[in-house]
């Protein structure tokens, strides 16, 4: 899955002169389950990837004792880019969703579209704690069952599983494949749109 | 994929990169923000600002100078922020995403990036 080249893309391709408008979605997911594969399906230059750290300060920060609970997190991701016009350009980034991620969640993925939630339909229990924290940070979402093999369940049975509301789309993608991908981001856009346009449009918490 | 030395980085360096600074102004760059030089590098300059100036010639994303620096998001946001107060970048910030209130953008704007997925 990882360090494969692809000929369609360079890696220094560069963006338009009149690129102006950034935009995030992230592709979250357990180890293994096709986050990278998938970023690197649809996007048009090699996947890069890079680190964030956080120092995050112990408790009782005017006690020298407690100089030795200062912990730095390290989140390392993966990404890729889509222009879409001839202003705005998509960013999509490939992270793992385990629990030190989501402390940096605020500052770098304030401001993202919105989600792919990745699932192995053997290991449903990864994607819990990730869709948990996608409602509390208010972000739309989609689910996404990547299928490397002939599917045990059906998506309602996935839907379930997951506890997840009627309105959150659940699909079926093989990440290895560009349309495949391609769909899932735009089941995610579509669902983002009529989200924006129901006047019924939840609240968010973010 | 690219791994950039970050795992093996010298704390040191990255210290002196920034000139022990441990934060920029975090509300100035989004990690999508586009970056574009205003300048060419000039004689003197440090090392890093001089790879920025080259990278930017055409706009590039805070997330993929990081990477091909090899530098955290964060230090890349510190040696950004110099080279913008000395107007040798311009920035490009992100205006279509979701407003600090949390709401969606605006309907129009999603449509937009609808149809330009389901075209791709």
């Amino acid at each position: 899955m990882h360090s494969r080249t692809s000929d369609r893309a360079d890696v220094r391709a560069p963006l338009r002169a009149s690129a102006s408008d950034g935009l995030k979605i992230v592709v979250v997911g357990g180890f293994g389950v096709g986050k990278t594969t998938m970023v690197q399906s649809v996007s048009e230059i090699r996947p890069l990837s890079t680190e964030e750290t956080m120092t995050q300060a112990g408790v009782g920060i005017d006690d020298a004792s407690f100089v030795q609970s200062k912990t730095t997190t390290t989140v390392a991701f993966d990404f890729g880019r889509i222009s879409l016009d001839e202003q705005m350009v998509l960013y999509l980034f490939g992270a793992p969703g385990q629990e030190r991620f989501w402390f940096l969640w605020d500052r770098l993925f304030a401001g993202t579209l919105g989600a792919v939630v990745l699932v192995d339909t053997n290991r449903l229990a990864d994607s819990w704690y990730a869709i948990d924290r996608l409602e509390y940070h208010g972000t739309p979402f989609i689910v996404a069952r990547n299928n490397f093999t002939e599917p045990q369940h059906t998506l309602e049975e996935v839907r379930d599983a997951l506890d997840l509301p009627s309105d959150v789309p659940v699909i079926d993608c093989d990440a290895r494949d560009r349309d495949s991908s391609k769909a899932v981001l735009v089941a995610l856009a579509r669902h983002l749109y009529s989200l924006s346009t129901s006047s019924a449009a939840r609240e968010t918490t973010a | 994929m690219i791994r950039g030395p970050l795992d093996s980085e010298d704390p040191d360096r990255l210290y002196t990169v920034t000139g022990g600074r441990s934060r920029a102004d975090e509300s100035v760059f989004d990690m999508v923000t586009l970056i574009v030089s205003e300048s060419e590098p000039s004689l003197g300059m440090q090392s890093e600002h001089v790879k920025i100036l080259r990278m930017c010639r055409r706009p590039m994303a805070v997330v993929e100078i990081s990477s091909y620096l090899g530098m955290p998001v964060s230090v890349v946001k510190i040696l950004l922020c110099d080279l913008l107060d000395t107007g040798k970048i311009t920035a490009r910030h992100p205006h279509a995403a979701r407003p600090d209130n949390g709401g969606l953008p605006e309907p129009e704007t999603l449509k937009k990036v609808l149809v330009a997925l389901q075209n791709l």
